[in-house]
């Protein structure tokens, strides 16, 4: 798409005005943004600040760059890409640029402590390993325990848990045959 | 319920009633929520986009508040039905623009409004009239509480809610309230106590949120800091400021008609005398002239006319509102003389 105003470059920022009553979008080149930015300038909000504000993330965390993956193992968006555009990707984001983000939330909010409320069925991440236990449960042990894994969203330990359920439902009354073969068969 | 049924009466919050009413127009809290492991809206597929709308909606219906209240696909409506939607601050200009995969649910009061897929998946919404931001935090309290046991939340114990952007991380909650201060703008006060707020981080926009202009004395001061404080303690800050700025407002109110009540009842009654005879006018003068009226029923000089109806024509003279009315598309001319004629029909009964 060309730049509205000059109709000569490639257009590479996307803007929203209000004209005559009307709303309208623009799409426009690095020069000619850069120009309507500084007409627009005192309309700016914080959050278009934040390409700013990044960098002081990654000032504070100094050179020790192998420490904090370049991009979210969920979601794939670089902290570049965050850089450009001040939105994370995703939930995962948080915890991918957790070393980078600290900082930032600390001199957005002057805190790092979350105080307000917690949503219903939250429960605090325990890590939890299968033990003999586990296989030792019944049906509807295994399902609380599988509620209780999804609510922390440890969704491969869920869906070991899951399969087990579905073995011990399909053979209630046969414990001895709930192996790897009808775990295969569910994945199939 | 359907979106021209909104057209019939206005929102729940305008009516011009509720505490400090004369100065304060509405309250109003957001919370920003996102879903657990699903790319924000800005970085998601159409099909995840598609899928939290769907979830979103299940869980409405199966909210008690919520059931049975309009649920709009914004892709089937028009670019006008869509302004009227923002006219009415029910949604931002943002929703309206991008609306691909988004959607609204507005209630029948018009008192809650979920925008789906905007910056967050949720930004769940409940306004009042007048300064109630209590009553205000009770309704989107309950909503959000019944929608936490429906969807899986993204939320991290040290960093609570998490949120497209980082600026509403936390409680990513947001309470605005919605002020007339003519008097402070006409003594030249105003400045000087828009800059005590912003240091005090709160932030001052216009009539429709976020890059908007304040215009017809109106101003929308909500909080900047969305972590490290308890809801309520955010609210305590936001009713701490504002009680201070309504008494600075009443203030003034009681200086300018001391020192020059003439000046006053002259721009009052003139702006009165516009509004009833002009036969073309703009917007922007409407609502300058709107914004006199009221302050002059406020102090009681002008007494022939409801707050409830001046807050009422602020709304139905704008654009897609009159548009909507006439029931087609209007050129920029023929909205000002359509504009003219429902002030005066208004106001003459």
């Amino acid at each position: 798409m060309l730049c509205n105003l000059c109709n000569k470059n490639q257009a590479t920022v996307h803007l929203t005005e209000i004209v005559d009553e009307q709303m309208s979008e623009l799409h426009l080149c690095d020069d000619c943004a850069r120009k309507k930015s500084m007409e627009m300038e005192q309309q700016f909000g914080l959050s278009d600040l934040l390409a700013g504000l990044v960098d002081y993330g990654k000032q504070i965390s100094g050179t020790d760059k192998g420490a904090v993956p370049a991009q979210c193992g969920f979601c794939n968006l670089t902290y570049e890409d965050f850089r450009k555009i001040g939105r994370l990707g995703c939930s995962e984001c948080y915890t991918s640029f957790s070393k980078y983000l600290g900082p930032l939330l600390k001199r957005i909010h002057g805190a790092i402590q979350h105080l307000g409320k917690t949503p219903a069925h939250y429960v605090e991440p325990v890590p939890v390993k299968m033990t003999k236990a586990t296989k030792q449960m019944d049906a509807a042990e295994l399902k609380e325990r599988l509620q209780a894994v999804i609510e922390r969203e440890e969704f491969e330990e869920a869906a070991k848990l899951r399969d087990m359920i579905k073995e011990l439902e399909a053979k209630p009354r046969d414990p001895e045959k709930k192996k790897k073969g009808t775990a295969k068969k569910d994945e199939a | 319920m359907k979106l021209n049924d909104l057209l019939n009466h206005v929102g729940g919050w305008i009516k011009g009633s509720g505490p400090n009413s004369d100065i304060v127009i509405s309250s109003r809290i957001r919370l920003a929520r996102n879903l657990a492991r699903v790319p924000f809206p800005h970085w998601a597929k159409k099909e995840e986009l598609e899928e939290v709308s769907r979830l979103a909606k299940s869980a409405f219906e199966q909210t008690e508040p919520l059931q049975g209240n309009l649920f709009l696909i914004l892709e089937e409506l028009d670019s006008i039905d869509k302004q009227f939607l923002v006219e009415r601050h029910l949604m931002s200009n943002e929703h309206a623009i991008r609306s691909s995969q988004k959607a609204l649910l507005v209630n029948e009061d018009e008192n809650v409004a979920i925008m789906v897929n905007e910056e967050d998946h949720l930004r769940i919404q409940a306004m009042e009239s007048g300064f109630d931001l209590d009553a205000t935090w009770n309704a989107v309290n309950a909503i959000d509480n019944r929608l936490s046991e429906l969807l899986p939340y993204a939320f991290k114990k040290d960093w609570g809610y998490l949120t497209a952007c980082p600026t509403n991380t936390g409680t990513g909650m947001r309470g605005s309230v919605m002020l007339h201060l003519p008097a402070l703008v006409m003594s030249r006060q105003i400045n000087r106590v828009l800059e005590a707020i912003a240091k005090l981080s709160f932030t001052t926009r216009g009539l429709y949120g976020e890059g908007t202009q304040a215009s017809g004395n109106f101003f929308q001061i909500s909080n900047q800091v969305s972590l490290g404080q308890k809801e309520e303690e955010i609210l305590g800050n936001i009713k701490g400021v504002i009680r201070q700025i309504i008494e600075q407002e009443q203030k003034a109110r009681e200086a300018l008609l001391a020192e020059h009540r003439e000046m006053l009842e002259d721009r009052i009654w003139r702006s009165y005398g516009t509004l009833k005879n002009a036969h073309i006018i703009t917007s922007n003068e409407t609502v300058e002239l709107l914004s006199m009226l009221r302050v002059g029923n406020d102090l009681g000089i002008v007494k022939d006319v409801e707050r409830g109806l001046i807050n009422e024509l602020f709304i139905l003279t704008q654009p897609a509102h009159l548009q909507k009315l006439e029931n087609k598309k209007l050129s920029s001319n023929e909205r000002d003389v359509k504009r003219a004629q429902i002030i005066r029909d208004k106001l003459l009964h």
